[in-house]
């Protein structure tokens, strides 16, 4: 039956926590990509030239209906397949970023969609560019509204991050593994995981929520 | 090996794996629904004990990743006493996983039914219960059904973990095709499409059809 032992909980606990810096620097190497890849994915949506528009929508769909550890190896092992060698971080943060750029872009797209036209019309006939427009109009009131999905996602990367861990990037679920394989105990390292995960996840949540509802306040829009 | 005899010699596995899938996915939908509907009620139940427990499932499973509750459940749940088979396993970890995310729809969905509408159902003297079953979930249902089609779809793409436990389904197999060929583009190209295809063209049609029976249903077409 079940039988905890906190020795080997506080052994293994400094190697979980040196993991769980990778887990972080994972999640947010590939937060930073997503936030400006997904807003190019998302202006390029706008643009008039129909072709791109609609191969960039079409790719959008493609990488939010797939799976993402279906991505992260396809990443990784393509690319070596025509030449290419990439480490496991490398691929790990392309696919990972490439993932949450197409949700993102999804957000940005709604807070696009929520600047009202006459905005655009006051843009033009005050004579401003549309890099100008976009820049000092259109994107500053489109983005605070995508401040609650962006933090979402933020806590959804973090979560994902386990799954980088099958192509050996040594973040917190591939730490696990290997202490369960070396000693034959799984029972405190994936626990810890869990625990870990939950400790930093819902006061995360927590406070993007609190964020959200400063944001909503200060906006004027409850 | 071109594509087409790559197709041929490997199709069958293909085949088998995504079959694999398609049952995990229906299983685990299931059992999600059936989650997420519970413990959404209970969610709002006035019993505080009740409403503690449901909380605490939602958050713990919404708080850590399916990966890490699928390990759990796979490898240190038989310490307890409790051993599942890899199969039963995946679709569990999945299930119980989208049904936290679920329970918080089923939740919002109740919630947004208008005040009226429960007014209504006591002044007709409705029990609780009855009022729940005949006025407010079959109003929920409709309010909530687009949201499960984008979990459903989430709910798939997390059935590719299950890969990890050895559970035979396309993942799975794809990856020990590219193991002995190296054709890594092809296998892994290939179960990218297919999924998308049961994403987009089987799972997003079938809510479609599902929102405008339910609405007929209602009379409101």
């Amino acid at each position: 039956m079940l039988d905890w032992r906190w020795d080997f909980t506080w052994e293994i606990l400094p190697r979980l926590l040196v993991a769980t810096g990778n887990t972080l620097l994972a999640a947010g190497l590939g937060y930073a990509i997503a936030v400006v890849l997904g807003l190019v994915l998302a202006l390029a949506q706008r643009t008039p030239f129909t072709p791109l528009t609609v191969v960039v929508r079409e790719t959008v769909e493609f990488v939010r209906s797939t799976p993402l550890v279906l991505q992260i190896f396809f990443v990784f092992y393509v690319g070596p397949q025509f030449g290419i060698r990439l480490s496991p971080w490398t691929a790990g943060m392309i696919a990972i970023g490439l993932h949450y750029a197409a949700y993102l872009s999804e957000v940005y797209r709604g807070g696009l969609e929520s600047v009202p036209r006459g905005q655009w019309e006051a843009a033009k006939s005050l004579n401003l560019s549309t890099g100008r427009t976009y820049f000092r109009v259109i994107l500053p009131q489109a983005l605070p509204p995508s401040l609650a999905g962006m933090g979402n996602y933020l806590v959804g990367i973090f979560k994902d991050t386990p799954m980088l861990s099958v192509i050996g990037v040594a973040e917190l679920m591939h730490t696990a593994n290997a202490i369960g394989s070396e000693t034959y105990r799984f029972l405190e390292p994936f626990t810890l995981v869990g625990v870990i995960f939950l400790l930093i996840s819902l006061p995360t949540a927590a406070a993007i929520r609190l964020f959200e509802a400063w944001t909503r306040r200060k906006l004027g829009m409850s | 090996m071109s594509y087409i005899e790559f197709l041929s010699q490997y199709g069958d596995r293909i085949v088998s794996g995504t079959l694999v899938t398609m049952a995990l996915t229906v299983l685990s939908a299931l059992l999600a629904v059936a989650i997420a509907v519970a413990a959404g009620l209970m969610r709002m139940a006035p019993n505080m004990a009740v409403r503690g427990v449901a909380t605490v499932y939602i958050e713990i499973f919404r708080g850590t990743s399916l990966l890490v509750q699928l390990y759990w459940i796979f490898f240190v749940l038989p310490l307890f006493g409790i051993t599942l088979e890899k199969f039963t396993a995946g679709f569990v970890a999945v299930g119980m996983n989208l049904g936290a995310y679920g329970a918080e729809l089923v939740r919002g969905a109740i919630l947004s039914v208008p005040r009226g509408q429960w007014e209504a159902a006591t002044a007709l003297n409705m029990s609780p219960a009855k009022r729940m079953r005949r006025v407010i979930l079959p109003q929920a249902v409709l309010i909530m059904l687009p949201s499960w089609g984008n979990l459903l779809i989430e709910l798939l793409k997390g059935t590719a973990l299950v890969a990890l436990i050895s559970v035979t389904d396309l993942m799975f197999q794809v990856k020990q095709i590219n193991g002995t060929t190296f054709m890594s583009a092809e296998a892994f190209g290939t179960a990218l499409v297919i999924y998308y295809v049961l994403a987009r063209f089987m799972i997003t049609p079938f809510m479609r059809w599902l929102e405008r029976f339910m609405t007929r249903k209602m009379g409101r077409a």
